[in-house]
């Protein structure tokens, strides 16, 4: 039984690393398997590290898996008289200490920087030769099952008069950094763009940021991913990228088209 | 059979009975009987994502006469809550702890019965209400648990409407937990037979210790956290509830409450109960791949160490769920590198493993293919684990199927394979028979497969970004053409559930068809294996005397190559 049992085993790291491989190859039958297009600055790093993990996690799972197929073929024969009394072995504990936490520690140190840059280091603008904190240009507001987005009008500010409030739909300039404000108004959601490589907690009585860059004009689906209720699976949203002079047309037309109102609402 | 003649308990005494082999095979049945229905659970599920709002076959149109027939969206969220609430508080951690640890830990060391026996028994009988609650949560008539395992407030709190019976379930299962661990602890370290120094127990009670000692200490924060959201339902108190929130009725919240406290508190027990769920297997089966490789297990030293390291840096790494949650970003950091090294002491587990199998003499027995099963599944499992330990990698795949496709193949292709050996591997010893082993090999065979086909391709949906707990992800335009890969897990899924008859009819049959058993048929070295199969009242005819470790197989110059620990050296 050692030969079927062995090449039972074997069959698990093959198959796991081969439909692997093909699908992040983008062998056609697999299509659609691996990582969406990917429309983001950032998310290029992101998807170069994804696959550095799983290039390591391969060689791990190949050498693993082959060794303990072959124990399984080779010392599962029953013509073996005995087994060897072999308890222990100092330097070989050592080296599958030491090289692993190098490989470990490598891995921790080398993805750090693209988290920092996704979501401890906040893009700043120059001001007056002063470094200022970028403004957020969107106010999303989360709710039970469905998505405010207040852009800023004209005059650039957020939660003031002018503010242009679309359900549904975010309209963003593509090939610049962004900033927005995320807000819950009652439960816990998440903001999730799986093309931009993008999601963020929105949490009631938090106010987040978050920011990337659209690398070119597109349209992107917005979805919910932190389970809010019976309709949570319907939560989801259009997040269109265009150019920054069709985004300034459009503030300027939307802020025409709806000065009736504003002007009602002042008085 | 029994070793004292003077014991005749009443029926009463029976049921309420305060040997721990009859505590320990009353948390196995009762395990069984949950993952039946945690199981089925699973298949509702997968029924809705193959196939979604088509009728659910046989039982749909009973469940579901207002829908005709259909899960609602509602009921959707109920199944994934429950099946999750019972596969980790009513199968893994009572099955592990509660049943293999009750029946083996005073056997494997040596003692006739637990340092406490009566609260023992108590243990296992607080989880009868607990069964009750659960179940009283679930027909509650407006609305079962729909908010996720997690029980994450506001949403928990305020739109939750069984709620309050769920929390009470769990805290009866933390203090049934409890009882049990102080019970672990004390009877390991006072109560060992003479001879059975720390360093030579088997790695079964290391594990069940550092087990004990994790839920000690982890524990009191879930009770914590749980009496305070019961009380933010009950007593309206805010403990989670933030500043203006609005409940169901329109009113406003008293508040002034944080919802990441509840995260924090919640995964500081979770994350460890991850461990509590996997370090008994570890150790059992680090046990059973000694002896049917008839070779030392390699590196005993290091493999206590190792466990130790997990079982501590477990308390650091609970952030890790939380990555994109708002907490800290610079806090994050520090969780990551806690959670990337973690990763470490559980290679060095995987790397001892393979040396005990390497020049050894294997022994194709079910138990052992469970075990080597357990190998394999676990580097899968514990990869996928690193890779998604970066912060930055797992803004794309938090949430989504990546997680559930890691969580399953540690949790069933390691912790559920390693429950499956250790059956056939005690089963003599619980009930004096043996199981089929032509059976057992085949349900091993069909349910690696079907595993493998169910929890495999769920890498590929999380990768696309499919988020978990969604009823119908299809609405999802760019979801669409993953429907075709999901109907095909749920087959897989359907097939690993037929191989569970399997499973049954071999358990529930040899227990009157079975060959007879031996006391010691795998000829192994541990005390269990030194008295009677089944083992009578108070275990041992004498207290046994420990004169050596557990793993002295093959040593050169014996004409057997095992040596109990009992046998008196020449």
């Amino acid at each position: 039984m050692n030969r079927f049992w062995g090449l039972f085993f074997l069959a698990v790291p093959l198959a796991a690393f081969g439909v692997s491989a093909l699908a992040a190859w983008g062998w056609t039958p697999l299509a659609g398997f691996w990582l969406p297009a990917n429309y983001s600055r950032e998310g290029e790093t992101i998807d170069q590290l994804f696959h550095l993990f799983h290039a390591v996690a391969a060689v791990v799972l190949l050498g693993t898996g082959l060794i303990l197929a072959w124990s399984i073929y080779r010392f599962g024969n029953r013509d073996r008289t005995a087994a060897q009394y072999w308890p222990h072995h100092s330097v070989l504990e050592w080296v599958w200490t030491i090289i692993p936490a190098g490989i470990l520690i490598f891995l921790a140190l080398f993805q750090m920087e693209s988290w920092n840059r996704s979501k401890a280091a906040h893009p700043e603008i120059e001001v007056a030769g002063q470094r200022l904190p970028q403004p957020p240009l969107v106010r999303v507001v989360a709710k039970r099952f469905g998505w405010e987005f207040h852009h800023a009008g004209p005059d650039g500010k957020l939660q003031t008069a002018d503010d242009l409030y679309v359900e549904n739909l975010l309209l963003l300039p593509a090939a610049e950094m962004v900033v927005l404000q995320l807000e819950s108004s009652d439960v816990i959601h998440s903001f999730f763009v799986p093309g931009l490589r993008v999601k963020q907690d929105l949490v009631p009585g938090m106010k987040q940021k978050m920011w990337f860059e659209v690398r070119e004009p597109v349209e992107l689906e917005i979805i919910c991913t932190e389970l809010c209720g019976w309709g949570h699976y319907t939560m989801q949203a259009k997040l269109q990228a265009v150019t920054r002079a069709e985004y300034d047309r459009w503030v300027v037309e939307e802020t025409n088209r709806r000065r009736p109102e504003l002007a009602e609402v002042e008085q | 059979m029994s070793h004292d003649p003077e014991h005749h308990p009443s029926l009463l005494g029976r049921i309420f009975s305060r040997d721990h082999k009859v505590i320990g095979l009353q948390f196995l049945f009762s395990s069984l009987i949950w993952m039946v229905v945690g199981g089925l659970l699973a298949l509702a599920i997968r029924w809705q994502l193959a196939w979604p709002w088509s009728d659910m076959p046989i039982v749909g149109r009973w469940l579901f006469a207002a829908e005709g027939g259909q899960i609602s969206p509602q009921f959707y969220n109920v199944l994934f809550t429950m099946h999750a609430t019972i596969m980790v508080f009513f199968v893994m951690i009572p099955i592990l702890a509660g049943a293999f640890g009750n029946y083996l830990i005073p056997l494997m060391i040596g003692a006739r019965d637990m340092a406490f026996p009566t609260l023992n028994m108590l243990s296992y009988w607080v989880m009868w209400p607990a069964f009750a609650c659960m179940i009283a949560a679930m027909v509650v008539p407006e609305r079962g648990p729909d908010f996720g395992w997690t029980a994450y407030p506001p949403l928990a709190v305020l739109f939750g409407q069984s709620q309050a019976l769920w929390m009470m379930g769990l805290l009866l299962v933390g203090v049934s937990s409890m009882m049990g661990s102080i019970n672990y602890i004390t009877t390991i370290l006072q109560m060992r037979a003479p001879g059975l120094t720390m360093m030579r127990l088997p790695m079964t009670i290391w594990g069940m210790l550092i087990t004990a000692i994790l839920q000690a200490f982890a524990l009191p924060v879930l009770t914590a956290a749980v009496v305070l959201q019961l009380s933010d339902r009950v007593m309206e108190t805010g403990f989670f509830a933030p500043e203006g929130l609005v409940n169901e009725q329109g009113q406003t919240v008293v508040a002034g409450g944080q919802a990441l406290l509840w995260q924090h508190l919640f995964w500081f027990y979770s994350h460890p109960a991850v461990y509590i769920m996997i370090l008994p297997a570890m150790g059992m089966i680090s046990d059973m791949l000694s002896c049917f490789s008839r070779k030392p297990l390699f590196g005993y030293r290091p493999m206590v160490f190792s466990m130790c390291a997990i079982a501590g840096m477990g308390f650091i790494v609970w952030g890790h769920h939380m990555f994109v949650s708002g907490m800290n970003y610079f806090l994050s950091v520090s969780f990551m590198v806690s959670t990337i090294l973690i990763a470490l002491p559980s290679g060095v587990k995987t790397f001892n493993w393979l040396a005990t199998l390497w020049q050894g003499r294997l022994v194709f027995s079910a138990a052992m293919l469970y075990c080597l099963g357990f190998v394999s599944m676990f580097v899968i499992g514990g990869l996928s684990g690193v890779v998604m330990a970066s912060p930055a990698i797992d803004i794309m795949v938090h949430d989504t199927y990546f997680i559930v496709a890691h969580f399953h193949y540690v949790l069933f292709g390691s912790s559920m394979f390693g429950v499956f050996a250790a059956i056939h591997y005690w089963y003599p010893k619980m009930f004096g028979r043996m199981m089929n082993e032509t059976v057992g090999k085949l349900h091993f065979v069909l349910t690696f497969i079907f595993l493998n086909g169910t929890f495999f391709p769920m890498h590929f949906l999380g990768a696309r970004g499919f988020p978990r707990r969604y009823a119908d992800p299809y609405v999802v335009e760019s979801f669409r053409d993953l429907l075709p890969l999901n109907q095909f897990i749920t087959w897989c899924a359907l097939g690993m559930a037929a191989a569970q008859i399997l499973f049954a009819v071999n358990f529930l049959g040899s227990l009157v068809f079975g060959r007879r058993a031996v006391d010691n048929p795998w000829r192994a070295n541990t005390l269990d294996w030194q008295t009677t199969s089944p083992p009578g009242h108070g275990n041992f005819a004498v207290e046994p005397v420990v004169y050596r470790g557990a793993y002295e197989y093959s040593v050169p110059g014996r004409a057997e190559d095992y040596w109990p620990q009992t046998e008196v050296p020449t």
